[in-house]
């Protein structure tokens, strides 16, 4: 009776990474009315800096009322509908990513389509460079909503670039002919390669040999690359080698090259719910030279537009150009500040992170912990830490790492006691496996 | 190997009709009573812009709500971090507290079984893609809201089979009809999975009436696989008799045994975009018993959710029920009067029209000015109204009418003074031209309008989302 779409669990949702999170909701931590309750850091949420941008909305408490120098712009916005969006947001975003990246390119809002989040622009982009059945490459490990927002009503396949923890899970050209030629093995025809920089759940930003790499494996191919940059304002760690390159900066680098399409296979996703904390107003978008894209995304933009109420009120908060740089740095800051706790924390355990730069999480790394080099360990781990630990921690798996042992942990979603307490719990973890190994592993086995 | 995808370089999307290249003319010269009194009036969009003062009035005496204030406490954080799909849980009670109200509380909804869209676009689209495969097809009676040849079709590969309706009688569903479409779908092996109706019509402007509605549950009863879909946007405007009647209406007057065989297959779709005038903040709504469908729609719609800031101010105006009763009826009242004065001011131009009792918009019944029966003159009679008369108006055509002749006029989104300049124009129009204008003009205007069509279907159009 219903399509196969609406039977199937393709939706890709009965995944570890949903399943932690019903744990959580039947056993929240609270400090007071629940302090043994599992602590959430499987959520890559940034409530770190609400308060800057409350302090703003007081200022300019007009803007949240539909008011532009005193006059009412209500019923003009009740009124719009226009799938090119409000030119003052779409100016305003235009000028905020430009400035975010340092100025080196100058992006123009007539490359940019607005969508109802990045989940639309992700799915949008999809239908616009694959039929179904064809396929992107996704270097492992990615962001687990991938799997339904990628395929699921696409039709389109998701070939797996295994990256490892022996160069710290980079891309390299060696990697991506073998996920192509596995594409080719399995009969699929490849359109592209996705990547998200700065990456979740790696936290890391893309060196530019790697942008490189991927821009001349794409011209080699003749297939496009998308780059998801929703982190792209999170960066906190800014020095030559780890600051932030778009996809973007390094495909203006080639624009002497004429004989190849490259400009026109490459496409960015933004969205303000990582770097301004705000994934309930369903701001994304999508940039792209072609202009066939942005023409047939626009119009696919119609299933998934921003409310013009929301596109009001931020075009006027990212217009305040010199709120938005203060805004920036803070957060990044405090994003650093953060992060580095959770680091020292783990490390207090005995539990060491992949070096990063970027990010609302840390990729953690568990191997040692697990009793065995094996899925099921990790699951087993997994397990123990959401239910005897009490924190809700994402599994490498869930994010199709090829390795087991690694987690992703979030760190910018809770207070800052939430977090000491999370470490705590961790040390104390780490010390009775560590204190008495062997009988606990008998243990573990007999229970589970 | 092609760069893009079909779907990204097909026309499929619909957008090169001329219901949306009217827009292009209007865009270039539009009416504006001091500036521009002789341009184009645009009578061809389904708005509802004549009740913004009751709202604007209530957010005047509500400032925390757009304050993003609860009970004087920021509540900013909490929905800036709201995405979660289920939908903010006072919005959907409010929305279906607001939508029985509508519908005279004779029916309840039940928030549970509602999903919030960003609108109703979003929502028929959701629809297809949990009840229908590509290749599928759905029964749409004719005319039909031209969006729908993308809305339902562009990305989900199904396909729309007319049930042609026809003046005769009125344009209602007949029992024929109904059944020459699902042949016509059989003969182009196309499998059927139910039929889709706006009620009430758009580009009718009547509501559906209970025979329609037998014949509908008869139809789709003992097809197991069959759904019925009920677009109810306009269930808000119903400004006179006879009353608006809800599927979900029907369903609930059903004898249990019968009720059992099809409760499950039958989805209602709202929106907040006509009724409320609102179609900018992205507000719409899949109802349906079938919790599968309900499962399904509600993960999609994590490719359209409704912004939380919108979803919490409109969650405070629509609990407001002396509010929401009050508005509900004057805008009513006031859509009455403008439908009146359009189709007095069409009649003394000796122009009839579709009688109608909802809607934004008259169905208007020109073909006496029609040169010969053919859709050629429908569109040489349009493209006169648009640059002779200076009046955007949709072509039956582009609706997918069986008949030439009728056009969709919208009365709702423009001030009164503009009517009456509008309902002037037609009457000098309708008593200069006697006929004589046939074939002698007509031939300057297929020039100029080849040109502009070449020129438009090659970039992108500027069309603005409406219905």
């Amino acid at each position: 009776m219903l399509s196969r779409k609406a039977s199937k669990d393709s939706h890709g949702q009965d995944s570890s990474y949903f399943q932690g999170w019903q744990e959580y909701e039947k056993n929240s931590y609270h400090p007071i009315q629940n302090p043994m309750g599992i602590i959430q850091m499987g959520l890559a949420e940034n409530q770190l800096s609400f308060d800057l941008l409350e302090s703003w909305l007081r200022r300019n408490s007009n803007t949240m009322a539909l008011k532009k120098d005193g006059v009412s712009a209500f019923k003009d916005l009740a009124l719009f509908q226009d799938y090119h969006g409000l030119p003052a947001f779409k100016e305003a975003l235009v000028n905020f990513m430009t400035s975010m990246r340092g100025n080196k390119i100058k992006y123009s809002s007539d490359k940019l389509v607005l969508t109802a989040g990045a989940t639309a622009a992700n799915e949008i982009l999809m239908f616009c460079l694959t039929d179904p059945g064809q396929a992107f490459i996704l270097p492992t490990p990615y962001y687990p909503g991938f799997d339904r927002d990628l395929k699921w009503r696409t039709g389109a396949e998701i070939i797996p670039m295994h990256c490892s923890s022996s160069n710290g899970f980079r891309i390299t050209r060696c990697a991506l002919e073998q996920a192509y030629q596995l594409g080719q093995e399995l009969n699929l025809k490849i359109k592209g390669v996705l990547v998200t920089n700065p990456s979740n759940p790696l936290g890391t930003t893309m060196t530019k040999t790697e942008l490189n790499h991927l821009l001349d494996f794409a011209i080699d191919k003749n297939i496009h690359i998308v780059s998801d940059e929703i982190y792209s304002g999170t960066v906190f760690d800014s020095s030559s080698t780890t600051s932030f390159t778009s996809i973007m900066e390094v495909l203006n680098e080639r624009n002497n090259n004429n004989y190849n399409n490259i400009r026109n296979h490459v496409h960015m996703v933004y969205s303000l719910s990582k770097d301004l904390g705000l994934p309930g107003f369903r701001v994304g978008m999508i940039y792209s030279n072609n202009e066939k894209v942005i023409a047939a995304a626009t119009k696919m933009s119609s299933f998934a537009l921003v409310s013009s109420q929301t596109q009001f009120l931020l075009s006027n908060l990212l217009s305040d150009a010199k709120f938005i740089k203060k805004y920036m740095v803070e957060n990044q800051r405090r994003l650093k500040r953060r992060k580095d706790m959770l680091v020292r924390g783990l490390r207090k355990a005995g539990i060491s992170c992949l070096r990063s730069n970027a990010g609302l999480f840390c990729w953690v790394d568990m191997r040692h912990l697990l009793s065995s080099d094996s899925f099921e360990a990790e699951k087993e781990l997994w397990k123990r830490i959401v239910c005897e630990v009490g924190l809700n921690i994402s599994p490498g798996s869930s994010c199709h790492c090829s390795q087991p042992g690694w987690f992703r942990i979030c760190f910018a979603n809770i207070s800052e006691d939430a977090l000491h307490l999370a470490m705590h719990r961790m040390k104390a973890f780490t010390n009775s496996i560590f204190s008495v190994r062997l009988p606990i592993i008998m243990m573990r086995k007999k229970s589970f | 190997m092609r760069l893009l995808s079909r779907k990204a370089t097909c026309n499929t999307h619909g957008q090169d009709s001329s219901y949306f290249l009217g827009w292009e003319e209007y865009e270039k010269n539009p009416y504006d009573k001091v500036k521009n009194p002789n341009g184009i009036i645009q009578m061809g969009l389904a708005e509802n812009q004549l009740s913004f003062d009751l709202l604007e009035s209530w957010l005047a005496k509500n400032p925390d709500v757009s304050g993003f204030k609860r009970d004087g406490k920021s509540i900013f954080r909490e929905l800036a971090l709201f995405q979660d799909y289920h939908g903010l849980p006072l919005f959907k009670k409010a929305l279906v507290d607001f939508m029985a109200e509508i519908r005279g509380n004779k029916v309840t909804f039940d928030p549970n079984h509602m999903v919030l869209t960003a609108g109703a676009t979003s929502a028929n689209e959701t629809l297809m893609f949990c009840v229908a495969e590509e290749g599928d097809a759905f029964l749409l009676p004719t005319p039909y809201y031209p969006g729908f040849d993308r809305d339902l079709k562009w990305r989900t590969g199904v396909e729309i089979v007319p049930i042609q309706c026809t003046s005769s009688n009125n344009f209602r569903i007949t029992e024929s009809a109904l059944e020459q479409a699902y042949q016509d779908a059989r003969k182009r092996n196309l499998r059927v999975k139910g039929v889709l109706v706006t009620n009430p019509s758009n580009p009718l402007g009547t509501t559906l009436s209970r025979n329609e509605f037998d014949l509908l549950v008869d139809f789709i009863k003992d097809k197991e696989t069959m759904h019925l879909i009920s677009d109810e946007i306009y269930s808000g405007t119903v400004f006179s008799s006879p009353s608006f009647v809800s599927v979900m209406e029907i369903l609930k007057e059903m004898t249990p045994n019968d009720a059992a065989k099809i409760w499950n297959r039958v989805h209602v779709v709202y929106s907040l975009s006509k009724d409320l005038g609102l179609p900018g903040f992205r507000v719409g709504a899949i109802y349906s018993e079938n919790d599968a469908v309900v499962a399904a729609a509600t993960k999609m719609s994590s490719f359209g959710l409704v912004s939380s800031q919108t979803q919490y101010l409109l969650a405070a105006m629509l609990s407001d029920n002396k509010f929401t009763k009050k508005y509900i009826s004057e805008n009513q009242k006031r859509l009455r009067r403008r439908q009146r004065m359009l189709v007095t001011g069409l009649q003394k131009a000796g122009i009839k029209c579709l009688k109608s009792n909802a809607g934004l918009f008259c169905w208007v019944d020109m073909r006496h000015l029609l040169c010969s029966n053919t859709f050629e003159a429908e569109m040489e009679l349009w493209k006169k109204i648009v640059y002779q008369v200076g009046l955007n108006i949709s072509p039956g055509s582009s609706c997918h009418c069986s008949e030439p002749g009728w056009f969709r006029v919208c009365f709702a989104n423009m001030s009164q003074d503009t009517l009456n300049v509008a309902m002037k124009r037609v009457k000098n129009f309708v008593t200069d031209s006697t006929g004589a204008e046939c074939g002698s003009s007509s031939a300057c205007f297929t020039k100029s309008f080849s040109n502009w069509v070449f020129r438009l279907s090659s970039r992108d159009h500027r069309a603005p989302e409406e219905r």
